[in-house]
């Protein structure tokens, strides 16, 4: 046992509030373990009413989510061959031959491309500059977290209409490349931003040791800043990488096809006679765990992150 | 630099100075350094943020329709702007707008301070709690605010089932997202559901940066805990709630995704926040110089009230 302190909250009040919070959490998390486990119903379990909470797993979500199928006639199957895999089974079993593949594998291969590409340039260009923001006088610098939060302020619709005409010109629009370009330009503020902060706390004397000893700037910038920056740089990573990841507004006005991510294809998926939940779920479920096992790992710089480094604990 | 012959007295007099001469010879200048690293960073903000922002505002001045580009431009002046100002379509959005906005703020705020209050108790797997409460604010409100949609479904989904349940009144008797009076309040739901534990977040930052002599001396003075509360607690947590308002009325001004998605702006226009009838001028009716008119307007509307807000904010610092 610590001592005792005056302050130290007595052991009833520790137990109400964990009690609370504990409610509050339950309750909040619930519509997350909902769609975690309606990817694991079958189509009239998940409909069901009351809401099945006990159900025999089933993948066929998951089938559904991967292939795109038809409706076939008794007949049909029977001049079938039999299932020689499970998919096959799962879905002659209900009366359905799979067509092929459908879009959805490469929509989240567009997102995982999309967010790759974008974080990397974004952490490249943002440590640069961040670099140079905290070590050298540059003009502007006291503005610019004004500038962040100002070019935040601008709705994703109205940066939308010109990029969207920009992009017809030069041919970016639906494009890896400009979807690319488009979200570094978004992250990159933020990027540069909480790694200055991050470069800030490095001490100079390390550098300035690494001068005297006859390395260039360039060299003391690569051999001893960035290995001391690398935490706050992989944290500033995840949060580049988790808005690109999220982001809806610009992927569904300036992709179509080609270039389109996850988000806005998953609202989109359908199966006969209305959205197909289990396979929404079983979508939504994959595209949603990268980012809730992220933010576990990222719980110490979270709140620096989501206040563009202006509370950093 | 001039050019100096090998091994003279002055070179080995240049080998012999401080470093910062010697480095400036072999490697390029700190000054040449810092813009070679800023240079690219610029660059793209001007194309992507400075660029697009000039011609949204060029084009806010004419009648520009982008699905007609080989029709031939007129310069309207200030006649799209005039338009907007006046129409009551518009008025009602920034209504429903206003709605959203104050409401989330309000919940979210009472909420996310109240949890943080309670988790400041310390009590034990507090900090586990704080990470798995935090979750939903990190997904895609996209892909979130799709699956809402079926939890709220009037026949199967989880909302109207758990209200029956609570409450007794019928599952199937009310339909959160179809009705034109609770659709605005379920926008609402989904959003303090999933913005709460950001303000909570920084509360709890702001409350763990209050030292706990100041309670102590407050303790020794006997001062009651419900008068330490609301002359300590409350004015010390201050600047941070204010910052997470900033943040998160900044944010729902312009929020989009999560409400398209539940609702698409229905049912009729009773949750038309302005962003999704700015998409609806832009990229529907392709009035491409009148929504142009309209997002400056927005941009302008969230500028002006931030820049008077972050005053309010500094003056609260500084107390």
């Amino acid at each position: 046992m610590s001592a005792y302190s005056i302050t130290e909250p007595s052991k009833a009040s520790k137990w109400v509030a964990g009690i609370l919070v504990t409610l509050y959490m339950v309750i909040t998390l619930l519509p997350l373990a909902w769609i975690i486990s309606t990817g694991f119903k079958t189509g009239p379990d998940s409909i069901s009413y009351p809401p099945k909470v006990i159900f025999s797993p089933s993948i066929e979500g998951y089938v559904n989510l991967f292939t795109d199928r038809t409706r076939a006639t008794p007949e049909q199957l029977a001049t079938m061959p039999p299932p020689d895999n499970f998919v096959d089974e799962i879905v002659q079993r209900r009366g359905e031959v799979v067509t092929g593949p459908s879009r959805f594998g490469e929509r989240f291969l567009n997102s995982i491309i999309i967010g790759f590409g974008s974080t990397a340039l974004s952490i490249v260009l943002g440590t640069l500059a961040a670099y140079a923001f905290s070590r050298f006088k540059v003009p502007l610098k006291d503005d610019l977290l004004f500038f962040i939060l100002s070019t935040r302020m601008m709705p994703p619709i109205a940066v939308a209409i010109p990029i969207f005409l920009m992009y017809r010109q030069l041919g970016l629009s639906d494009t890896h490349l400009g979807m690319i370009l488009l979200y570094t330009g978004v992250n990159i503020s933020l990027a540069v931003w909480l790694l200055k902060g991050f470069i800030d706390e490095i001490p100079r004397e390390y550098e300035e040791a690494a001068l005297i000893d006859g390395y260039t700037r360039f060299q003391a910038f690569r051999k001893v800043v960035l290995p001391q920056a690398a935490t706050g740089i992989a944290s500033t990573a995840i949060f580049c990488l988790i808005f690109a990841w999220n982001e809806y507004a610009f992927a569904v006005l300036l992709t179509s096809g080609n270039a389109q991510t996850a988000p806005p294809f998953i609202p989109t998926i359908i199966g006969v006679g209305g959205q197909d939940w289990p396979a929404v779920a079983a979508g939504a479920t994959l595209f949603l765990l990268p980012v809730m096992i992220f933010t576990i790992l990222l719980r110490k710089h979270l709140l620096r992150g989501i206040t563009f480094g202006a509370v950093r604990k | 630099m001039p050019d100096l012959p090998a091994d003279t007295p002055v070179d080995r007099l240049a080998r012999a100075t401080p470093p910062t001469l010697a480095r400036k010879v072999r490697g390029l200048s700190d000054r040449t350094i810092a813009w070679i690293f800023v240079a690219p960073t610029i660059l793209l903000l001007l194309a992507i943020n400075i660029f697009p922002l000039i011609w949204t505002i060029r084009l806010s001045f004419t009648n520009f329709r982008a699905n007609r580009p080989n029709e031939p431009v007129e310069w309207v002046g200030l006649r799209n702007y005039q338009r907007i100002l006046t129409d009551p379509d518009i008025w009602q959005t920034m209504q429903a707008t206003a709605h959203f906005l104050f409401w989330t703020l309000f919940f979210q705020v009472l909420i996310g301070f109240t949890l943080a209050w309670l988790i400041n108790r310390k009590f034990r797997g507090n900090d586990l709690m704080t990470t798995l409460i935090v979750i939903p604010m990190m997904l895609s409100p996209a892909v979130v605010g799709n699956f809402w949609t079926f939890l709220y479904q009037p026949q199967i989904g989880l909302i109207n089932y758990a209200v029956e349940f609570v409450t007794g009144i019928p599952a199937s008797s009310f339909t959160m997202l179809g009705s034109v009076s609770l659709a605005p309040w379920a926008i609402v739901i989904v959003d303090t559901w999933m913005w709460t534990p950001f303000v909570m977040l920084i509360c709890l930052a702001g409350l763990r940066s209050i030292p706990d002599y100041i309670y102590e001396a407050a303790e020794v003075d006997r001062a009651s805990k419900w008068r330490q509360f609301w002359t300590m607690t409350i004015p010390m947590v201050l600047p941070f709630l204010m910052l997470a308002v900033l943040f998160r009325g900044i944010e729902n001004f312009k929020m989009f995704d999560l409400v398209v998605l539940l609702t698409g702006g229905g049912p009729g226009d009773t949750t038309l926040l302005s962003s999704i009838e700015l998409k609806r001028e832009a990229f529907e009716k392709w009035r491409t110089g009148y929504s142009s008119a309209y997002a400056i307007i927005l941009f302008v509307t969230v500028f002006g009230l931030a820049s008077i807000y972050v005053k309010a904010l500094n003056k609260v610092k500084e107390r």
